[in-house]
């Protein structure tokens, strides 16, 4: 261990288990520089430990100084380091010491590796609430001030981050100069740092004096806002949501909106995207009044915007934008300018914005109201019911329940029919299992009878599915159905079908028979499993494929608990030990696993 | 189950599992296009007289004007609309290219802004978005740009200017400025090989005749691909500014700039860490290697910025990177050589020993190098004991005999240059011996932490 300074070597300060314990001590250290990364990592990853053991002082005055020397390395190394040094004030003797951890996070906050520098301000961040207030002022607000006129961009980045922490804290006069240093930073020559900057904007202004918010940041906010990169403007739209929460309805007016009038028009489609997806917290923060008269014609501009994108990112905040406009006049808004923009999309000709609008529609009908929703959604869903997109249907399917309290799923239940019938079908498996898994749903909302005439076969169809994943969804599906619509209604149109297929040529079949009894048996009851169950699956253990055996033995250690004593001793017990004989090695074993299980040996 | 609507769902249905690239390539190429889109009005362009059928003392007043009206943008994606005014465009955007490429003293000073204006209107815009979610440019067809038949024409129009020996930088700095520039570097964005074709010819010209806007160009090359390395992973011009980088680099003067090499260090060497690295790897070394030449005292930085980003997973890339290397080797000098050689071939023997064979068998093809076999044998006193023990352990464990074969080869290349420590390092081969040592050492670790742990919770009194 050539250069590592003192830590490991030099002898004992430690108390009465000196060399004993420091030894492993100067080990980790010394692998700390091993030219395996592994190890190296597993050491930094015990740097507490390390710590731990040399005590408080030492650490500050030896093991972090060594830290700090020798940050060269792999970033996945320098990325535990930047995170365990979060959790070191402890370690280093309490808040008064926490400055003793700067100077290792300033060198890795200036890292390239965006993961490991972000991960040292987060510790930073971590660490500036540990400083004291004379610390802060002396330690740590330097700290910031040398990385935000750093050389490199990296260090400016990471200042960025950490203007909002230590401003609150701060004396009037080194307000001052942290707000000179932001704006700088606003306008640094390189994007990446105007990005940085941008998109920590808005937490900056929530700790600011409400003055400086009207005469520093938001000038700032105009210019990022119009900066030449598209990357830039959209993240001012994201710093927006902050802002305008702070502002009062004039001074936004007057501050605000023109920028974000703009943006919602910007040439660039990124940026008229970032609107459409905050388009909500947008909403919210700019109050009721705005809303009417600029964000809603604006939306409807989004609505039918020329990129897919952006129309399908404004099409996904449909329901939420409609809830959250004020109750009064609520309704005739959506008529009026909503409505019309969504009846357009739906027939547009991206499957995208198709699938995002119908994802969200149907929660408009517990705003519009019965009426409204049969004269007006109604055709709606029934169009999208039929569209050549299957996401589009089963988005419409998935969301049937927020109808269903509205109109009830009757008006539905015609058109709903083929398009169920078709996605039972689909080519893709998928597909196949997004329907399935709505099964249990959509039966507990059509009744029994319904479901019985029209959706029986298919859940039957599922069982032979040649994709083991759907085979495996359908027993599931039964299972539920059962539990919905009661044991009797399962021994009068379950069982038997499933039972049958025992007798299947394909052994894959069979095998179905077996998981189904499986699932169904605890729903069903003793009585169904022992009378109509067990003779089937005890006939089957001498099947010729000694998959369909083991499963047997599988089915049987399952069931067992539901069956009485006599059965199991009678019926069970002779048929596993004659499998336990088997031929085959997995038959033997499921036949032993099952007699251990059920104490039956 | 008599009732079931249909037979379970036939074999000949079957799912999606096949290959992306199978999958895509049946469909037709996408167009895609973010150009302004006119609201449905039709556009009428008064057609003017062809330049050569007017006095030419007529001609540089009508030259104006046909590029005044060549700002006219039409909507490509409807494919429709305005079929005559396209076709009259395009025929007016041939003739201005003929006429500015023939005629002696068009280029009047009134007529740079307007090419400007013209040449700006048509090719700057937002690009579209990726057609495909995840646009994977090894696999997917790119998006064709929609208004190609005008955008190649201006182009080649703007080409035929930059070139034009009539063509004063002096004046057309006004014009094409850095703002001008930063567009342009943005469009190497487009997913349209064709166009990022142009634009490569373009920036060149542009580096080539404006002195004032190098340093800028070469700084916002930077900010891009910084970007492209460390936010988004996705540019698509990469290829094409790493091929005009090559050439700026040939031309630096020595000594090297303190900006351009850490240009080597900051930005060409993290470029090796992004996922797409195959796409525009062969343009990446060549301008490392460009830079070695140049100055050789560079090699050491390099070679340790490829050790610390060398893949750990990725075989194909990691099969590039040793292709580089060679590349590299084949012009280090040997001082150079000296003081890398440790780390470099504690590397090489981890890739020759890696069971996926290609990363072995391309590290194995340097003992074919003629060059690289002659700084072997130099320094064979400290690199046969870096390789030995990988080449010894593959000799008898590797699972491809062609790896074996090759390995014998290196191992009696080795002997036959330095037998004595040959034969002293087969007496004391053994490498269980340094992992056992470790294993003690952290199981003492572990044992201490254990007894801390205790103590801390009062059960052991301190």
């Amino acid at each position: 261990m050539a250069g590592a300074a003192g830590p490991g070597t030099g002898p004992g300060a430690a108390g009465g288990d000196g060399d004993d314990s420091l030894y492993p001590i100067a080990v980790l250290i010394d692998e700390l520089r091993n030219e395996d990364v592994q190890l190296r990592l597993n050491s930094i990853k015990k740097l507490s430990t390390i710590a731990l053991a040399l005590g408080v002082e030492r650490t500050r005055t030896e093991l972090l100084p060594f830290l700090t020397d020798t940050i060269y390395d792999e970033d996945e190394v320098l990325l535990a380091l930047a995170e365990q040094l979060g959790n070191f004030t402890g370690l280093v003797g309490g808040p008064d010491f926490a400055h003793c951890l700067l100077p290792p996070l300033e060198s890795l906050a200036t890292v390239e590796e965006t993961v490991v520098r972000d991960k040292a301000v987060e510790s930073l961040r971590q660490i500036s609430q540990e400083h004291t207030s004379v610390a802060l002022e002396a330690h740590f607000v330097p700290l910031v001030k040398r990385l935000a006129s750093g050389d490199w961009f990296t260090s400016r980045t990471s200042a960025c981050g950490l203007f909002s922490v230590c401003y609150p804290r701060a004396s009037s006069a080194v307000k001052a100069e942290i707000r000179q240093h932001f704006r700088s930073l606003c306008s640094d020559d390189t994007p990446m740092v105007r990005r940085a900057a941008a998109s920590k904007l808005g937490e900056f202004a929530k700790v600011l004096e409400l003055d400086s918010v009207k005469s520093e940041i938001v000038p700032l906010f105009t210019n990022l806002a119009s900066d030449e990169q598209d990357s830039v403007r959209l993240l001012a739209v994201e710093a927006c949501v902050s802002i305008a929460q702070l502002l009062s309805q004039d001074d936004l007016e007057a501050l605000v909106m023109p920028t974000l009038r703009q943006a919602a028009e910007d040439k660039s489609w990124r940026v008229r995207y970032m609107v459409a997806d905050k388009f909500s917290e947008l909403q919210k923060a700019v109050g009721p009044k705005i809303t009417l008269n600029d964000l809603i014609p604006a939306f409807q501009n989004l609505l039918k915007d020329c990129e897919a994108e952006v129309r399908a990112a404004a099409a996904h905040k449909v329901k939420e934008l409609c809830e959250n406009l004020p109750t009064e006049g609520r309704e005739t808004i959506i008529m009026n300018q909503i409505l019309p923009f969504i009846k357009e999309l739906v027939s547009d000709t991206n499957q995208h914005v198709k699938s995002a609008l119908a994802s969200v529609i149907m929660g408009l009908s517990t705003i519009l109201g019965k009426e409204n929703t049969i004269e007006h959604l109604l055709p709606l869903f029934l169009a999208q019911l039929k569209d050549e997109c299957p996401e589009v249907r089963l988005n419409i399917i998935s969301n049937l329940d927020c109808v269903n309290e509205v109109i009830g799923i009757r008006q539905l239940s015609q058109s709903l029919l083929p398009a169920i019938v078709e996605l039972a079908e689909d080519a893709k498996w998928r597909v196949r299992l997004a329907i399935i898994e709505y099964m249990p749903l959509l039966a507990g909302q059509l009744g029994v009878e319904f479901f019985d005439e029209k959706l029986n076969s298919l859940c039957m169809a599922w069982l032979v599915d040649h994709v083991y994943a759907i085979r495996e969804a359908a027993t599931n599906n039964l299972m539920k159905l059962v539990q919905k619509f009661g044991t009797e209604w399962a021994q009068n149109t379950i069982v038997p079908k499933v039972l049958v297929m025992a007798n299947d040529p394909n052994y894959l079949h069979r095998m179905t028979t077996l998981f189904c009894i499986n699932a169904l048996s605890e729903a069903c009851g003793q009585e169904i499993t022992t009378k109509q169950m067990l003779p089937i699956v005890l006939k089957m253990a001498g099947d010729q494929v000694a998959n369909v055996r083991f499963n047997v033995a599988k089915s049987l250690q399952k069931i067992g608990p539901i069956l009485d004593t006599d059965a199991l001793q009678e019926e069970v017990k002779p048929v596993l030990q004659k499998l336990g004989q088997d031929e085959d090695m997995d038959v033997k074993y499921f036949a032993q696993e099952a007699i251990s299980v059920l104490a039956l040996a | 189950m008599s009732s079931a609507p249909s037979t379970p769902p036939s074999v000949d249905k079957v799912d999606g599992f096949s290959r992306k690239s199978v999958r895509k390539a049946r469909q037709k190429r996408s167009q895609s296009s973010s150009q302004f889109r006119s609201q449905g009005k039709p556009i009428e362009l008064t057609p003017l007289p062809l330049l050569k059928d007017v006095p030419s003392s007529e001609q540089p007043e009508l030259f104006l004007k046909k590029l005044q009206q060549c700002c006219v943008i039409f909507d490509f994606m409807d494919t429709l609309s305005d079929l005559k005014m396209k076709e009259y465009k395009r025929s007016t955007l041939n003739e201005l290219v003929d006429y500015i490429t023939i005629s002696r003293g068009c280029l009047t000073e009134q007529t740079y802004p307007e090419v400007v204006r013209m040449v700006s209107c048509n090719i700057f815009r937002t690009l579209p978005p990726s057609d495909s979610n995840e646009f994977d440019p090894e696999e997917d067809e790119p998006t064709l740009e929609a208004s190609w038949p005008h955008l190649q024409l201006v182009y080649e129009f703007f080409i035929r200017f930059l070139e034009s020996q009539e063509f004063q930088p002096s004046i057309a700095k006004k014009y094409i400025d850095q703002k001008f520039v930063l567009q342009l570097l943005e469009l190497f964005d487009s997913e349209d090989p064709r166009e990022r074709d142009y634009l490569k010819t373009v920036l060149h010209r542009i580096y080539g005749k404006f002195l004032g806007l190098r340093a800028f160009i070469r700084k916002q090359i930077n900010n891009i691909f910084l970007r492209f390395v460390y936010e988004t992973e996705h540019f698509n011009g990469v290829a094409e500014l790493l091929e005009i980088l090559g050439s700026i680099i040939n031309g630096f003067a020595l000594p090297l700039k303190a900006e351009h090499k850490q240009f080597l260090v900051k930005v060409l060497i993290p470029l090796h860490t992004v996922r797409s690295l195959s796409l525009f790897h062969a343009q990446l070394a060549y301008c490392i290697v460009q830079f070695l030449e140049k100055d050789p005292s560079l090699t050491e930085p390099v070679i340790r910025g490829l050790m610390k980003f060398w893949p750990k997973t990725c075989s194909q890339k990691e099969v590039m990177f040793l292709g580089e290397l060679e590349e590299i080797l084949d012009v280090i000098e040997p001082s150079q050589f000296v003081k890398i050689q440790e780390p470099l071939f504690k590397q090489i023997a981890k890739c020759v020993s890696s069971p996926h064979f290609q990363v072995a068998e391309r590290a194995l093809y340097y003992w074919n190098n003629e060059y690289i076999m002659s700084l072997i044998e130099e320094n064979s006193n400290v690199i046969l004991p870096i390789m030995f023990s990988s080449l010894y352990r593959i000799s008898k464990e590797h699972w491809n005999p062609a790896i074996v074969a090759l390995v014998y080869n290196v191992l009696k290349a080795f002997m036959e240059m330095n037998s004595t420590m040959f034969d002293e390092l087969t007496a004391t081969y053994n490498e269980k011996k340094k992992e056992k040592e470790r294993e003690e050492l952290w199981k003492k670790l572990e044992d201490l932490e254990l007894k801390r742990g205790l103590r801390r919770d009062g059960i052991i009194p301190t």
